[in-house]
């Protein structure tokens, strides 16, 4: 059954979602995959919509996935899976260990989730980047996207632009190019 | 600890209007979520906030979210927590629904086909940004070099489950830490730490 199967599937991405959302991309985009539930270049297209809309971005991506897969029942499920497991493990640290973050072993935990969470998050990028033709055969095609990231890149670190208008931006590039 | 009704539906509507006003990921909600429960509710104090924020941080989940949930929580104990999540989040969950009807609609239109060619571009550098600023604060030696270039060759050469590897991770990284201590080696466990 898809709703069982969506809100497991979420629960499970909940639990370990750690490090902001971005981190979270590469786990939904294998496990949507995987169910056969949309491909790699349509959960880009999921990103660029959940990245436009205001509120955490995996949660965003979570309650999109789940409307296209399965309409309004399936977007809750989704959602509630996302958002149980944090619930949960919050009760436990507010009601017992206040100081949690301050805890040695949860301090090496994150020693290494740290660059763990970047390798996810690179990962993320490369598959995206190949999926979508930002990387591949050499053609002006090719280039003019590689562009459009590389000045997207650009424009977040120096320019400090708003992801908003990079979408836009971008958007405005791919109907005047394309 | 007063739980009466009226007091739970205000931190509903303090939550819940925080939602749509906020672009750009979870992070953006912080300041607004700061303003409204310590300088017009004065409902925790200036010196709490930084404490939530860090482990609200350091728990699996959107940081806004688990904020708004460990405020709810101080607030009203866990009806107080399930109220402030929910109002959060209720937004947030309408204005997606309402962006995928209307995408479903306009996806096949050449004009918006086209735009996302240029938008999936842009989507790669963003990711790649959102990479870059995360690796400022995350790789700071060897080890944590190493650790990243294994886990990315791993899932792009493997294609071993990231799930896995955050849980498998969490486990070796405690155990690094422990065998370079009883090695003698110094380690800073934040790239702030002296």
């Amino acid at each position: 059954m898809v709703l069982l199967d969506l809100f497991w599937t979420f629960l499970l991405i909940g639990s370990v979602s750690f490090g902001g959302g971005y981190a979270m991309i590469p786990v939904i985009e294998m496990e949507v995959s995987q169910h056969g539930w949309m491909t790699t270049q349509e959960f880009t297209d999921v990103i660029a919509v959940a990245g436009m809309s205001p509120g955490p971005i995996a949660t965003n991506s979570a309650i999109f996935v789940g409307y296209q897969t399965a309409g309004l029942s399936g977007a809750m499920v989704s959602a509630l899976g996302m958002v149980i497991p944090s619930l949960l493990i919050i009760l436990v640290i507010a009601a017992f260990f206040f100081k949690f973050n301050e805890l040695y072993i949860v301090k090496s935990a994150f020693y290494g989730l740290r660059p763990i969470i970047t390798g996810l998050i690179l990962y993320a990028a490369l598959t995206f980047a190949i999926t979508n033709n930002v990387i591949g055969e050499l053609s002006w095609h090719t280039v003019s996207l590689l562009i459009i990231c590389g000045f997207s890149f650009f424009a977040l670190m120096k320019l400090r632009l708003h992801p908003i208008f990079v979408i836009v931006l971008a958007g405005v590039c791919g109907i005047v190019l394309y | 600890m007063k739980t009466n009704r009226k007091y739970l539906l205000q931190i509903f509507l303090s939550f819940f209007k925080i939602g749509p006003v906020t672009f750009g990921g979870g992070y953006a909600m912080i300041p607004i979520m700061e303003k409204e429960v310590v300088e017009k509710r004065n409902w925790i104090d200036t010196k709490d906030i930084s404490e939530i924020l860090a482990i609200a941080q350091s728990v699996p989940g959107a940081i806004a979210i688990n904020s708004a949930t460990f405020i709810g929580y101080r607030l009203a104990g866990t009806l107080g927590a399930i109220i402030a999540m929910t109002a959060v989040l209720l937004p947030t969950f309408l204005i997606v629904v309402a962006l995928s009807i209307l995408f479903i609609f306009v996806q096949d239109n050449p004009y918006v086909e086209s735009a996302f060619v240029g938008i999936r571009a842009a989507i790669v550098g963003i990711i790649a940004f959102a990479a870059y600023k995360i690796g400022i604060t995350a790789i700071y030696d060897k080890t944590t070099l190493s650790i990243m270039i294994i886990s990315t060759a791993l899932l792009f050469f493997l294609d071993i489950h990231p799930v896995l590897i955050i849980i498998v991770g969490i486990g070796m990284s405690i155990l690094i830490v422990k065998v370079k201590r009883l090695l003698g080696y110094t380690i800073k466990l934040e790239r702030n730490d002296k």
